[in-house]
């Protein structure tokens, strides 16, 4: 018995350590990494969809420089500890660029691991703000905006548009919510505009919520931001309601949800949330969801557009670049504009798309509308 | 003093629907010294089946009130059968086994449910119609109590009154106490033990069914896991005050919710639950059994 132990030890070790031998450079290696299984894969898959689809297209048109594009799909199930191996498995695996984390977590986790090995990394979808801002991981880039951008394009809303002084900025507790709140504080008292009157964070899921309501009245806010999802978001907004109290609500992402709308009913009107621009007109959109209903017959999913942008600009740098050199790329990335779903865009040092961002959006009768 | 009486009627408000819940809680303690760590999911699948029935109901152009009344009978009946249903099925069969069994089973049974009800229905959270309406007289106060909130009140109000009328006065609370006394003794004496338990579980279920249809409606919103938090604050409520006592859970509920607006009005709302579980450690510090309950003694 246990010498069987021993043989099957011996022999992971050996399956472990045992070098993959990449084919000599004849291709290039794409990478797709992020969550294809567990309760997060809805998220993930969306961008391996997106890489066939633009990988088969380039290489339908002769590939880049004359390379094909090799894709190399690994899951990291949207876990940090996951994410390591998934990293180590790509890079030994011989990859030039990829594609992903989807998790920020997950992505912190594996980009050391990259960084060493001169990969670029891009994230259709991690909006953790140190990832860019640390100045740690000179190898990532992505194409959604940061959180804080988001609380920015709110203050500012806030601030210019609506001209309100006196804000009270509510949170969920959990790390988006309450991620998005301290932003919008820090950033509402930089401006020296506003008052930040009460910030708080409430308990998700608690029956009622008519005493951090009250509060709100008599801190004399007049609108309220929150930081959260959508279920506690109509709860506060409704219990508002209730209580006859009138001032705005400014949310974010979480809760520009359809869902937000159907379940605070009439009370969910003008409301304001913050959310990804509008890319339903831009043609290049409206291809790109094209060519996914025709490659897989369905609707895409969550990131996808994003994710196709990134493929895109990833691969439009390498040919641009004429290498897969990891500064020769992110130069190309810096300076070279490219066509995608999400906009024209191009990157700034710190790995952040100029050109992707968020929008407010008014509930007006019952829809969300770009304001 | 404005501030004062807002945050008061918030928690009233807030510890009436924890006591609607607590109620059933504690009754079943009381009768077969079981926490029902299931009666969560009861609340929930009562406010499911009432939102369902409501909604066919207010398609079929039914006025408000015989919704209302409809919904809530069809809820109470429906989460009644589960009531009686799990008690036989995970409960009875443990009955002799020890004390930490048949708790295992009503966190597998309460889990169970949860999960069911998630495939069943949907993950999402549904919008509960606003089955009680603002009422015109109530408009000068609505800044401060709610029509839903003062429709709650009277509930719990009326159900402790009628519960503590039943158990102190009628045959079958008669039996009830006598069973919770001493099992074989009321054997004994010629009552259907079994019988009382199921009436204990079926009344306990109705509760907590009326109780999900009100506090949806004041919410606004269900999905599957609204059982599982709303029922371990009642169950916090219960201990508070007294497991096993029925004026004990209402009273603790009330205490609970007044703890909580005020900390949220005074303090921060960050501090809730620390403040509302400090008060529950500090309480059964001193009081072991509760402000209510009983000491209970070792049976030897």
């Amino acid at each position: 018995m246990k010498k069987k132990i021993l043989v099957a030890a011996a022999a992971m070790c050996v399956a472990i350590t045992v070098p993959v031998v990449g084919s000599a450079g004849d291709t290039i290696k794409f990478g797709v990494a992020g969550a294809h299984s567990g309760d997060l894969a809805s998220y993930g898959l969306p961008t391996v969809n997106a890489a066939k689809i633009v990988i088969e297209k380039v290489n339908a048109n002769g590939g880049i420089n004359g390379k094909m594009v090799e894709l190399l799909v690994e899951d990291d199930v949207c876990k940090p500890e996951v994410a390591t191996n998934t990293a180590t498995k790509l890079v030994s695996e011989g990859v030039e660029v990829v594609l992903g984390h989807i998790c920020s977590g997950a992505t912190k986790a594996a980009l050391p691991i990259y960084k060493n090995a001169g990969v670029l990394v891009m994230s259709p979808s991690a909006t953790n703000p140190e990832l860019t801002q640390s100045g740690e991981y000179p190898n990532f880039a992505r194409t959604i905006a940061p959180d804080d951008a988001q609380a920015m394009v709110d203050v500012e809303f806030a601030l210019n548009t609506l001209g309100y002084t006196k804000i009270a900025v509510v949170h969920d507790k959990g790390d988006y919510g309450k991620g998005f709140a301290e932003f919008a504080k820090k950033f509402l008292e930089e401006s020296g505009k506003a008052e930040v009157v009460l910030f708080e964070g409430v308990t998700p899921g608690a029956v009622d919520y008519s005493a951090i309501v009250q509060k709100i009245k008599r801190s004399g806010a007049e609108a309220v931001m929150f930081g959260g999802y959508h279920p506690e978001a109509s709860k506060i907004i409704g219990m508002m309601r209730k209580k006859r109290l009138k001032a705005d609500f400014i949310s974010d992402d979480g809760v520009k949800d359809n869902t937000f709308i159907k379940v605070a009913g009439k009370d969910s009107e003008g409301a304001y949330a913050s959310g990804p621009k509008d890319t339903t007109k831009n043609p290049l959109s409206i291809q790109a969801v094209q060519e996914h209903k025709d490659m897989f017959g369905a609707d895409p999913g969550a990131f996808f557009e994003n994710a196709y942008s990134a493929t895109l600009a990833m691969l439009n740098a390498i040919d641009k670049a004429d290498s897969t050199e990891l500064e020769a790329v992110k130069k190309a990335l810096q300076t070279e504009k490219v066509d995608t779903p999400v906009g024209s865009i191009y990157f700034d040092e710190k790995g952040d798309a100029i050109g992707v961002g968020f929008s407010v959006y008014q509930v007006k009768d019952g829809v969300f509308v770009e304001l | 003093m404005d501030y004062f009486i807002e945050l008061f009627c918030s928690g009233l408000s807030r510890g009436a629907i924890y006591a609607l819940i607590a109620l059933g809680y504690t009754m079943v303690y009381g009768i077969i010294g079981l926490i029902n760590f299931a009666h969560g999911e009861i609340y929930m699948i009562g406010a499911f089946t009432s939102f369902i029935v409501a909604t066919v109901l207010s398609i079929l152009g039914f006025p408000l009130l015989a919704i209302v009344a409809l919904s809530g009978v069809a809820a109470a009946i429906w989460a009644s059968a589960y009531g009686f249903t799990i008690e036989k099925i995970a409960y009875k069969p443990l009955r002799h086994a020890p004390r930490l069994s048949p708790l295992i089973s009503a966190i597998g049974m309460s889990i169970f449910l949860q999960n069911y009800v998630l495939l069943a229905q949907t993950s999402d959270f549904m919008p509960f119609p606003e089955l009680i309406p603002e009422f015109e007289f109530m408009e000068p106060y609505a800044h401060v109590v709610g029509s839903s909130d003062l429709v709650i009140l009277v509930t719990t109000t009326i159900v402790m009154l009628i519960l503590t009328y039943v158990i102190k006065f009628t045959r079958i609370g008669k039996a009830m106490r006598a069973t919770a006394q001493d099992r074989t003794m009321a054997m004994l004496v010629g009552i259907n033990v079994n019988n009382i338990i199921s009436a204990t579980f079926i009344i306990g279920s109705a509760l907590a069914a009326i109780g999900g249809l009100l506090i949806a409606s004041h919410i606004g919103q269900i999905n599957f896991y609204i059982g599982f938090i709303a029922g371990i604050k009642a169950f916090t409520a219960a201990v508070l005050g007294g497991i096993g006592s029925i004026p004990g859970a209402v009273l603790g509920s009330l205490i609970l919710g007044l703890t909580e607006s005020f900390a949220t009005g005074y303090v921060s709302s960050d501090y809730e639950d620390v403040f509302a579980f400090s008060l529950l450690v500090l309480i059964l510090l001193f009081k072991p059994s509760g402000l209510l309950g009983k000491a209970e003694t070792q049976k030897v």
